[in-house]
């Protein structure tokens, strides 16, 4: 009864509070006004980002095409001059290949693998051991990547490091490698370790997403005689479809942006055979004071995250499924 | 339900059931210990001395001494906690405010420009720190905060508003417009409409979004290393990596300082999981 007689008045309310004898216009006009007033909620954010945000992204375009003076601090016009230059760096290709290395590693591992995973735990009957799995598995998520980046860069020293001794005591000795020491180890061995911090994260949210399906939907199909595997496979994976995409999204975005762990554990050696584009516009923009190089580098990274998300774009409007 | 269809598969299936069930067990318990050890060493290793750190890795400490975690702190880690607090809690207040403020205007007024606006938010969870970090490092230097607690607090702000407010208008918008229109009626206006009613009902997904900023910003490492590092302010991550560079002779006591920064949120996680997880589950997959 509430409902209906407040909408009733609501909605006398909402055309403008006027007495009869205020003309029509000027209640509109103060309907007008207010409805413009209601900015202010958004303004906050609206100067936050456009000042911090949205205007640098464009600052680095235009500063891209400078080149800085170090010692005398002139600045002048080079047009693409960062650019073509960027193109002649092979540590610029190097670092390229180490992002894309880590995006497809850990679409795998956190975006596949963790599916699975939180497909294993979602199908546990006791609601404790769910829990405790989910929990266990974010605790590395939690810690910041300076943190498990120097506990893995103590785990794969040779001296300390836990992981040579485990690999000897199973017999694996002969494949022991100077991890982060050897130019075709390091990034991968950054890699493993982001895997170990991350997948607990998307585990998580594809837990939370398979618990929204309905459980009538599991029910029907066990009735059915569908077993475990083929529930995942036609139930579970496409209605957390949307999910897939959000995760593969965020992940390849993430991958193009890494930065800490690659600093805390080699700092982008040996030989910058560890170097990722995040890494190179730091060494370029601020140790060697090139500005507009590095500014360059970032452009890349720009592109490479828009262009996944129009991929990402064109992923969901291939239609979604709902219930 | 379930009864109909084991008659009818016989006990073979309940047979590789079991093993099935035993093999996936195993392998949770193993990926487990996998997670699980890596930290517990270096929470050990935080109460040996380097020569038990060489010698015997796997043993546990001979004695339990605090010594380390003692001078751990005393050696820098206690100015990097209060810093790291210190930023962590005034972007979270300010994030959260404005994410909250955006998304009441987003969903429950009659904004003109809504859709533009809504663009605009949500663009934001598409540019990373790494583009804008050069730009940036310009701009606080003209505005001279550079080298302060300042720059974190609104850099923090700035990039994390789209997210929260992505999170929190996913939740608001599916409050009833019922709720808007009793207040109004009852004579509240805008402001009181969103402290006294909507606010209050968005009290699940503003706890969520509070823990995922202090995850964020408790750990953040690119802004905090390349806007204080020259300063004597410094957040933990940062300071670690200095406390490392430094002490790197030292063992013990770096993995204390490890310890000493991981253990707050890691307790932070474990005391608000269930807030965390229901808010995930109601802000996203919207």
């Amino acid at each position: 009864m509430k409902a209906a007689g407040s909408r009733a008045i609501g909605k006398g309310a909402g055309v403008g509070r006027t007495d009869a004898s205020t003309g029509r216009l000027r209640g509109r006009a103060r309907e007008a006004f207010r409805q413009c007033f209601s900015f202010r909620w958004v303004a906050a954010a609206v100067i936050v980002l456009v000042w911090f945000v949205y205007f640098p992204i464009v600052d680095n375009f235009i500063i891209s095409t400078t080149r800085s003076d170090i010692y005398t601090g002139d600045v002048s016009y080079v047009g693409l001059g960062n650019y073509s230059r960027l193109l002649h760096d092979k540590v610029v290709w190097s670092a390229l290949w180490n992002n894309c290395a880590y995006a497809v590693i850990s679409v795998i591992f956190q975006v596949f693998g963790a599916f699975i995973l939180a497909g294993i735990i979602e199908s546990l009957r006791s609601d404790f051991w769910r829990r405790f799995w989910r929990a266990l598995y974010f605790v590395p998520s939690a810690i910041s990547l300076t943190v498990t980046g120097l506990l893995f860069y103590f785990i794969y020293q040779p001296q300390i490091g836990i992981l040579d001794a485990v690999m000897r005591a199973t017999g694996l000795g002969a494949l022991i490698q100077p991890w982060l020491g050897s130019e075709h180890t390091a990034i991968y061995a950054i890699i493993a370790m982001s895997q170990w911090q991350g997948f607990g994260y998307s585990t998580l949210l594809f837990a939370v997403a398979i618990q929204k399906i309905p459980g009538e939907i599991f029910d029907a199909a066990r009735i059915d005689g569908i077993g475990p595997i083929r529930r995942i496979i036609s139930i579970t994976w496409p209605l957390t479809r949307e999910m897939t995409g959000l995760m593969i999204l965020v992940t390849i975005t993430g991958a193009f942006q890494v930065f800490n762990e690659v600093m805390v554990m080699t700092g982008g050696g040996p030989n910058n055979a560890s170097q990722v584009l995040g890494t190179w516009v730091y060494q370029q923009g601020f140790i060697q004071d090139d500005f507009g190089y590095g500014a360059a580098i970032a452009s890349v990274v720009f592109v490479a995250t828009m262009l996944t998300g129009a991929a990402h774009l064109w992923y969901t409007k291939r239609g979604r499924v709902s219930w | 339900m379930t009864t109909l269809a084991v008659p009818h598969t016989g006990p073979r299936v309940s047979a590789t059931r079991i093993i099935g069930r035993t093999l996936l067990l195993s392998f949770l318990v193993c990926l487990g210990i996998v997670v699980a050890y890596p930290l517990l060493w270096m929470a050990l290793n935080g109460f040996k001395d380097n020569e038990q750190i060489f010698g015997t890795p796997f043993s546990l400490p001979r004695h339990f001494s605090w010594a380390n975690y003692v001078n751990a702190w005393n050696h820098g880690v206690r100015s990097y906690v209060i810093t790291s607090l210190l930023v962590t809690i005034s972007s979270g207040i300010c994030t959260v405010l404005i994410s909250a403020w955006t998304a009441f205007g987003l969903t429950r007024t009659h904004l003109p420009g809504r859709p533009f606006i809504l663009a605009l938010v949500l663009g934001g969870l598409m540019l990373s720190p790494t583009v804008a970090l050069i730009p940036l490092v310009q701009m606080f230097q003209g505005l001279g905060l550079y080298n302060s607690d300042w720059a974190l607090i609104i850099l923090y702000t700035a990039f994390r508003v789209p997210f929260t407010t992505f999170l929190i208008r996913a939740y608001m918008i599916d409050l009833p417009a019922e709720l808007d229109e009793a207040a109004t009626i009852d004579g509240a206006t805008d402001s009181q409409r969103f402290w006294r009613v909507i606010l209050p009902m968005c009290r699940p997904i503003i706890i969520s979004c509070i823990i995922l900023h202090v995850l964020f910003a408790w750990n953040e490492y690119i802004f905090a290393m390349v806007f204080t590092s020259g300063s004597d302010t410094t957040t933990l991550p940062v300071g670690l990596a200095l406390l490392m560079a430094r002490h790197s002779t030292n063992y013990a006591e770096v993995f204390a300082a490890m310890t000493i920064s991981a253990l707050p949120i890691v307790v932070v996680f474990f005391a608000t999981q269930r807030y965390f997880v229901r808010g995930l589950a109601e802000g996203i997959g919207k």
